[in-house]
């Protein structure tokens, strides 16, 4: 399937879910925070959201320097 | 309040701007902001405002200037060494334009003194150096109804967004609470370019200004990432929460807390 991550068309493997993906991405679940179509993910939801071909997929790292 | 001569000749590039002009420099003299930290963001924000003429700039931080903060903390000094960054701030501020009043408030924000600290300005500024004080300021700008002005850095990333609360999400709608103590690095592990706070504070400093004047579209609802390395700007619009624990339509924070103190290791 193919994805917009971060804005950019991704290739991936279907039926992956948000947890798969940020494994995928070697990505530590509690640095992001992961928006799918518009929609904030709850932490608790990440083994159970699986993403369809087309989803945008925005991915926002923590960030805390100032 | 009339301008001199001099304040004519200074705001001259502001004034003849439409969407500005005596009106606009007005309101912005007469703007009382406030800036959580005199670092990497303080410093440019500050220096801008200063700048402009924002007529009272507060600048909250309890730490003093380090050697290795002048890589990046543009109104700090080898003269300024071991001062407090408040103070320090306010001599370059000042020295840049002496119609602004620069109040520095050499205090950490707390669950006690930030609701009291914030309630006499127009805006605030997050400049801060860790999470804990990240929520906090949300939260109590939350409490008071007080547009915030967000930045944060990490190595060649920024983000920069404006929370309107109650007419937008808040930073809790995004990040529903803090990430686990030593799970995101600070800059002084992970480093920072130097010049990154500089484009993120610019930022800040605009929607600051643009808040002030009225005019323009403000940062709300979006996320600005700047990926400095790529040279690209991403903005991702962030929805407002439903069931956010302090905006949301039956909050769950009533009242402030302080984080423990392992979080403050950012």
């Amino acid at each position: 399937m193919t994805l917009t991550l971060n804005g950019k068309k991704t290739d991936i493997q279907d039926d992956l879910t948000v947890e798969g993906l940020l494994g995928y991405l070697m990505i530590a679940p509690a640095r992001v925070a992961v928006e799918v179509n518009l929609s904030i993910i709850k932490k608790n939801d990440y083994h159970t959201c699986v993403l369809k071909d087309g989803d945008k997929v925005e991915i926002v790292n923590f960030v805390g320097g100032g | 309040m009339d301008f001199t001569e001099e304040q004519l000749k200074r705001y001259s590039r502001h004034i003849i701007l439409p969407e500005v002009g005596g009106k606009g420099q007005k309101k912005i003299s007469e703007a009382k902001v406030l800036l959580v930290g005199a670092g990497g963001l303080g410093c440019p924000v500050g220096y801008y405002l200063a700048a402009a003429g924002v007529g009272t700039i507060a600048m909250v931080d309890d730490d003093k200037v380090e050697l290795s903060n002048l890589q990046r903390q543009i109104a700090h000094s080898v003269k300024t060494l071991d001062v407090h960054k408040a103070d320090s701030a306010k001599q370059t501020f000042e020295a840049l334009n002496p119609d602004v009043n620069v109040i520095p408030i050499k205090e950490r924000l707390n669950s006690k003194n930030i609701l009291d600290l914030f309630r006499d300005y127009d805006i605030i500024v997050d400049g801060t150096d860790n999470f804990p004080t990240r929520y906090l300021i949300n939260d109590a700008c939350v409490m008071l109804k007080k547009p915030l002005v967000s930045g944060a850095i990490l190595r060649f990333e920024g983000q920069v967004t404006t929370i309107l609360p109650h007419d937008g999400p808040c930073y809790r709608c995004l990040f529903e609470e803090a990430p686990p103590p030593g799970l995101v690095p600070s800059c002084q592990e992970a480093g920072v370019l130097g010049v990154l706070p500089g484009v993120i504070g610019a930022l800040q400093a605009t929607e600051v200004l643009k808040l002030i004047i009225g005019k323009g579209t403000p940062l709300k609802g979006r996320l600005l990432i700047y990926d400095a390395l790529g040279v690209n700007f991403r903005k991702v619009k962030i929805p407002k929460n439903d069931d956010c624990a302090i905006c949301g339509k039956s909050p769950t924070i009533t009242e402030l807390t302080d984080l423990p103190e392992e979080y403050c290791s950012i």
